[in-house]
């Protein structure tokens, strides 16, 4: 327990991090959602086939391993891609920017369905109305969509932001020192492992615990005009 | 003669994968066996936790559907803990944490908590008995309220009324939220690499550090990852067709 206390302020940092990293890569992951569910329900071909492959892929291949690839695989295209345009030097992609990156390119494809189905919740007619009243694009986008697309999408993007949370704990693979990286160090070096692991399981739960409170008042909040009863 | 100029045949292959093809798929294929065996590996114990969880979490979701008085609580409790925290945690709770635990090193659990492959089975299969719980939760509550009245009235027990009408109704019901486990089962069975199983990931990791490559082992890995989801996900619709087929609009 001592030992805990000790390494109480590591741990503790390691767990600004975790936050950190959620936080970074839920904004990537709403950018690539925004972006995928535009290709989706575009009309251009190509947008639908990009938006649609991009989609599958990731569903198809789990999140390590895409991490690891992007990790090893992108740092070496890049040098590869430099010494064959001669543009630039060695470069070393770190921990932090691969490990954002990946997550918020993964759980973009998540929220593209979240977005997607998110816009096809609204009624038609209320765009129509909108166009027919003269309305331009972008006050279209902010006035009508946009307010619906955000509580319609609540839900789903809960759903992912908690499952988001929890995957940001494979980033101590890449070598991160975010929550779980910390625990296992400080356990090691001390040789009490289980004591560790467990008080990073009850941070997490913690995480959670609070993601919930807060995304459940969002919800309430968005749903004001809905609810009647 | 032809045996010569089929040898020739491969050697150009070989070749041109180490030379001029940015990805050396020949190698690949050459450790066919390596991810042959991590293929096996994540195919076992993903179905082996998965029966394993779905038999536990039947009786659970049964327990929290019907309000048990503490062990609704207990599982209520149980799902939350599981489904609120990473599985890579819960792995290395179980891998590192419980063999510093006394009673299990000197007792004979030690047999079992001392092998990487019991431990991951046994995360897996806790882990994902606290997600299908709640999957049945939810199946087991939508079986419409009329059916499960119908069954009162003809006089069935509770015993009954569970074991042949909200249970198989539930379960069917429960299908597409399933499939949507299965597959993040298989995506989550990555961490067993962590803790030295190789599974398809642990394969390509092996192949990457044994011959200092960056690409092929992860795409290899991911390719492989990526056929396996897609018949499962094949399989999980063709099963949902015969199942719902009662529900689909009658063909004229």
């Amino acid at each position: 327990m001592d030992s805990v206390i000790a390494y109480m302020p590591s741990i503790m940092k390691g767990t600004g991090i975790t936050i950190l990293v959620s936080i970074a890569s839920v904004l990537i992951a709403v950018f690539f959602g925004l972006l995928g569910a535009w290709g989706k329900l575009s009309n251009s071909r190509a947008a639908n086939r990009t938006a649609n492959a991009y989609t599958t892929l990731i569903r198809g291949v789990p999140d390590l391993v895409l991490m690891l690839l992007i990790f090893y695989g992108g740092q070496q295209l890049l040098n590869d891609l430099g010494d064959a345009t001669g543009l630039w030097g060695y470069v070393e992609i770190n921990h932090f920017t691969a490990g954002v990156g990946t997550i918020g390119f993964i759980f973009g494809a998540y929220m593209t369905e979240t977005f997607r189905g998110a816009y096809l919740a609204i009624p038609g007619g209320q765009i129509e109305a909108g166009v027919a009243c003269g309305m331009g694009r972008v006050s279209l986008m902010l006035r009508i969509i946009w307010p619906q697309l955000v509580r319609y999408a609540l839900p789903s993007f809960s759903n992912n932001w908690l499952v988001l949370l929890k995957t940001t704990a494979l980033v101590s693979v890449l070598g991160l020192h975010e929550l779980v990286y910390e625990s296992m160090t400080a356990g090691r070096s001390t040789r009490e492992l289980f004591p560790f692991l467990f008080v990073a399981l009850a941070i997490y739960l913690v995480l959670t615990t609070i993601s919930n409170l807060g995304l459940r008042w969002l919800d309430r909040k968005y749903s004001d005009g809905l609810r009647r009863a | 003669m032809a045996e010569a100029e089929k040898f020739n045949h491969w050697e150009a292959i070989q070749q041109f994968s180490e030379n001029v093809s940015p990805i050396d798929f020949y190698l690949i294929f050459e450790n066919w066996r390596l991810f042959l065996d991590g293929a096996w590996h994540t195919v076992v114990l993903v179905s082996l936790s998965l029966l394993i969880a779905g038999m536990i979490a039947i009786p659970l979701a049964v327990c929290q559907v019907n309000r048990v008085p503490i062990l609704a609580r207990v599982v209520g409790a149980y799902t939350y803990f599981f489904r609120g925290t990473p599985l890579l945690l819960q792995l290395y709770l179980i891998y590192y944490g419980f063999s510093e635990i006394d009673f299990i090193r000197n007792g004979f659990l030690w047999v079992v908590f001392k092998d990487a492959w019991w431990c991951t089975l046994i995360a897996f299969t806790i882990n994902s008995a606290a997600y299908t719980t709640e999957i049945l939760r939810g199946a087991f509550e939508q079986v419409p309220r009329g059916e499960v009245e119908a069954a009162s009235a003809s006089g069935m027990s509770t015993w009954k009324k569970y074991s042949r009408i909200i249970v198989p109704s539930g379960l069917r019901r429960a299908l597409p939220a399933y499939s949507n486990e299965v597959i993040f089962m298989i995506h989550g069975s990555v961490v067993a690499s962590t803790v030295t199983i190789i599974d398809i990931l642990g394969a390509g990791r092996i192949l990457n550090g044994k011959y200092y490559l960056a690409y092929e082992g992860f795409i290899a890995a991911a390719v492989l990852y990526m056929i396996i989801v897609f018949f499962v996900t094949r399989g999980f619709n063709f099963w949902e067709k015969q199942w719902f087929a009662h529900l689909r609009p009658r063909e004229t």
